[in-house]
């Protein structure tokens, strides 16, 4: 017998397939001030105007008609939301599959009670490190003994215990203590997420970016570990694209499978999908999922190959990878339409080979960390911080 | 892993098995994870209930598909590489 693997769903468009997850940005607001975060830098703007309980639940009932299954409720920090147990019930009731992604602030015993009444799935913890140290420092807050408490009440409650760590070049090498940790909490799943270069991470690129070596060890350390606990933990080492020849089929392909709705309504493709410039993406204020999903110019801009360039358009490999992300391609090249540059086959990958080399004299040129704060996302917005963001970009 | 006629199995903590409309197939939701399940193998895994042996599974299939000789091997097959996954978990 045969498992489908492909997410070929039939639908009405000839190209277009079902949306199969759903991430509901539930709000930008965050107590954490997380130096990697991948929120967009001009969040703060979008913080007014967030949609309202009634608006989420008619975004749930749409996006489950038109296939999804797989929830994700983040943020910002969705605990900020006082209505997330509201939201979580009708979501257990239309047959979601759902997950809370979240920091750990505004997980309290009551509140976690009432999410497991109201029938949340799981609870997905991020964590920063073994020491308290560096947790604190990278998330800019005392956050440390809140995700040791945290984590302990979700395994106590029987949910899967799913632990998120992203990984850069404060922690990596305490990938051994990081996993042994998660073991002895009883994890089920550990997700090593190494940071991925949009957002805020971008900004502090130069601060975060591990050596190298530290990935390569990192990499070896955890196939050790994972040959060891075998299915007891699955692990998943999310590879950082930087160090690889061939860009990641970012989102599993763009309007694929994803489906992401933001705090104040927008759909989106992707996280970052709006740092394109002239795409104008629908939001639900105006538009039903429907529309947005198979008819919208946005979701329809980068779907199948017709809008790929060279060396994509005739490369014997893009079904593979699909000509990489988007976004990366804009934010590092200026040009939204042209192969990832990680890809080894492409003009620009010389942007990356520079990154890399830059990363393994850390310090150098190094500023301060900027954190993920109200504050420096309006100065960013402004263009106050031009000159940190423009050393990023090809020098044509 | 043999996988015995007697032997019974249930769905894994942590995972759900459900009919999805939209897709018009039985689906396992888990962790960060989905799969679609193609006809036969959601048929199978309907039954596994945590209470039917793997017997009468078959016995069940077979009266309903009385055009597919190899069903019994097929069945097992399936338990085999849904328990590999760690999508389903033995009960006695």
């Amino acid at each position: 017998m045969e498992i489908n693997k492909k997410n070929n769903g039939v639908s009405a468009s000839t190209t277009a397939t079902q949306p199969l997850w759903l991430l509901a940005e539930i709000t930008y607001q965050c107590p954490l001030q997380c130096a990697f975060c991948y929120n967009p830098t001009d969040f703060d703007k979008h913080t007014q105007n967030e949609l309202d309980t009634d608006s989420w639940i008619k975004v749930l009932r749409q996006a489950r008609d038109l296939g999804a299954a797989q929830l994700g409720i983040s943020g910002g920090e969705p605990l900020l939301r006082k209505d997330i147990e509201e939201i979580v019930t009708e979501a257990s009731s239309l047959g979601y599959y759902s997950n809370l992604i979240t920091s750990g602030a505004g997980m309290n015993e009551k509140r976690i009670d009432a999410l497991k009444d109201g029938g949340l799935d799981h609870i997905q913890l991020s964590m920063h490190d073994i020491t308290e140290e560096i947790n604190n420092f990278i998330t800019n807050t005392k956050t440390f003994k809140l995700k040791q408490k945290v984590a302990a009440m979700i395994k106590d409650r029987g949910y899967p215990m799913v632990l998120n760590v992203v990984m850069h070049r404060y922690n990596i090498d305490h990938i051994q203590e990081i996993l042994e940790m998660a073991e002895g909490l009883g994890a089920d799943y550990i997700e090593l997420a190494n940071t991925q270069y949009y957002g805020w991470s971008l900004v502090n690129r130069d601060q975060l970016m591990p050596k190298k070596e530290q990935v390569e060890n990192a990499l070896k350390v955890t196939n050790k570990f994972r040959e060891r606990v075998g299915n007891k933990m699955k692990i998943f080492f999310v590879v950082p694209d930087y160090f690889d020849d061939r860009p990641k089929k970012c989102m599993n392909g763009w309007g694929e499978v994803f489906m992401i709705v933001t705090a104040n309504g927008d759909v989106l493709p992707c996280h970052s999908a709006r740092v394109i410039p002239n795409l104008e993406f629908p939001n639900v204020k105006d538009s039903p999922l429907k529309g947005a999903w198979y008819d919208s110019p946005a979701f329809n801009k980068f779907r199948g190959d017709d809008w790929m360039q060279e060396p994509c358009r005739s490369c014997s490999e893009k079904e593979n990878d699909l000509g990489g992300c988007r976004c990366q391609a804009l934010l590092l090249t200026g040009n939204a339409e042209g192969a990832d540059p990680v890809c080894s086959k492409s003009p620009d990958r010389h942007i990356i080979d520079q990154a890399i080399k830059d990363s393994q004299n850390p310090g150098v040129e190094a500023k301060p960390i900027m954190f993920r704060t109200n504050e420096n996302s309006k100065k960013i917005d402004k263009g106050d911080e031009k000159d940190r963001l423009a050393k990023f970009h090809a020098t044509p | 892993m043999t996988i015995k006629t007697k032997d019974i199995y249930k769905i894994a903590a942590h995972h759900r098995f459900q009919w999805e409309k939209a897709q018009d197939c039985y689906v396992i939701l888990f962790p960060e994870g989905m799969v679609k399940l193609n006809g036969s193998a959601g048929e199978v895994l309907n039954l596994v209930n945590g209470e039917s042996t793997v017997e009468s599974i078959t016995e069940l299939l077979s009266k309903k598909f009385t055009d597919a000789p190899n069903i019994a091997k097929d069945i097992v097959g399936m338990i085999e590489l849904a328990l590999d996954k760690a999508w389903i978990e033995k009960v006695n």
